[in-house]
């Protein structure tokens, strides 16, 4: 599976080639926007830190008290079956509810058994590709004062679902 | 949602830790984390600051312009019910290409605009319109092309080469948001 690694090592030079060289022939002051758009992302990070600091507080005693434990060999008999590491149940289950929760769970799995490892990896890729379905519904529906929402969760478990049976697959075969 | 999630996060390990006898340790456990989490947030800092000043300049060079104006055509194949050259179409556009380079914040304003404006095709009825469905099951399976937080939380835990999963990444999301996609079509074919 080479060309996976080529695609993950390519894709940031790629991106940045095409977007500073584009924006030098538009005579972009490629520096000064760079700077502006920099500063955000700063401020964004900022933001979020209460929660993060709240949320892996949260983690951190679920983890030391053995709860985490608990929920994966209470699940390990169906996960097994499935050869999916039970370990990941409750960041797939977080992760419906609330990413920062998600990456706060995601951040003890590469504590517990390093980000490099097979369990480290699987949670990497599958948090790359699934979003928040409850959050994401309740504030798009809450907007547009929808309250009957059909097969939207459904569809929206189906993906997440495929997503899985996804990422378990290649990275068995990576 | 995370007031109930959050609390119940701490009660539960508390109570849990209570009865194993691990309760000494939570409140090293609690510090610790709140520890990590700072110096988690310095790594983030490198990187997310990187990444959003590169956007910055893909957005002043016009790069994200053109990519919503190039997807705008597509769009009437997804969502029929949205007449060709309405503004909901650009807003969909617009949150569906932020999605992808990972630009939440701009993402979830135009993606609350389409929504407005699909209420307003629908006439404002509180049941979702097919559009509005598959507006949602296609944002929720999300095509993001370069996972920047994951690297960086990565990074920040001492990968060898937090940008491995990138490819893998891509490979699952593709996955995910063409089931998204079938699934919606069917969905939308079988309710008309």
């Amino acid at each position: 599976m080479n060309i996976i690694y080529y695609l993950s090592d390519g894709i940031i030079p790629f991106t940045f080639i095409i977007i500073v060289g584009y924006a030098l022939l538009n005579k972009v002051d490629v520096f000064d926007a760079f700077i502006d758009g920099a500063l955000s992302g700063f401020q964004t990070v900022i933001k979020i830190l209460p929660t993060l600091i709240g949320l892996m507080a949260a983690v951190g005693i679920l983890r030391t008290s053995g709860c985490l434990d608990y929920i994966s060999s209470f699940i390990s008999p169906v996960t097994d079956l499935f050869e999916f590491p039970s370990e990941l149940v409750p960041l797939v289950i977080i992760k419906m509810f609330s990413s920062s929760a998600a990456s706060s769970l995601l951040v003890d799995i590469y504590k517990q058994s390093g980000p490099d490892s097979s369990v480290g990896i699987l949670a990497s890729v599958l948090m790359s590709c699934s979003e928040t379905i409850f959050y994401t519904m309740s504030v798009y529906f809450m907007t547009a004062g929808v309250t009957k929402t059909r097969y939207t969760l459904a569809g929206s478990v189906a993906c997440m679902i495929a997503g899985i049976i996804a990422s378990v697959f290649i990275v068995g075969i990576s | 949602m995370l007031n109930k999630l959050w609390g119940l996060m701490i009660v539960a390990g508390i109570c849990v830790s209570a009865f194993n006898g691990s309760i000494d340790k939570i409140g090293t456990a609690a510090i610790d984390s709140s520890k990590d989490a700072v110096s988690l947030c310095i790594t983030m800092l490198g990187v997310m600051s990187l990444w959003t000043g590169l956007m910055n300049i893909a957005k002043q060079a016009g790069i994200i312009n053109a990519l919503t104006r190039f997807m705008t055509p597509f769009l009437s194949y997804l969502f029929p019910g949205i007449p060709k050259g309405h503004i909901a179409n650009e807003y969909i556009a617009t949150n569906i290409i932020s999605n992808m380079l990972g630009l939440s914040w701009a993402a979830t304003p135009a993606g609350l605009k389409a929504m407005e404006y699909m209420k307003e095709l629908n006439g404002k009825s509180n049941i979702a319109s097919t559009d509005m469905c598959t507006f949602l099951i296609v944002n929720i399976s999300s095509l993001q092309l370069i996972p920047v937080n994951i690297i960086a939380f990565r990074s920040s835990y001492g990968s060898a080469s937090p940008t491995d999963i990138i490819g893998m990444g891509l490979f699952a999301t593709t996955i995910s948001t063409l089931v998204g996609i079938l699934f919606s079509v069917i969905a939308r074919k079988r309710s008309s």
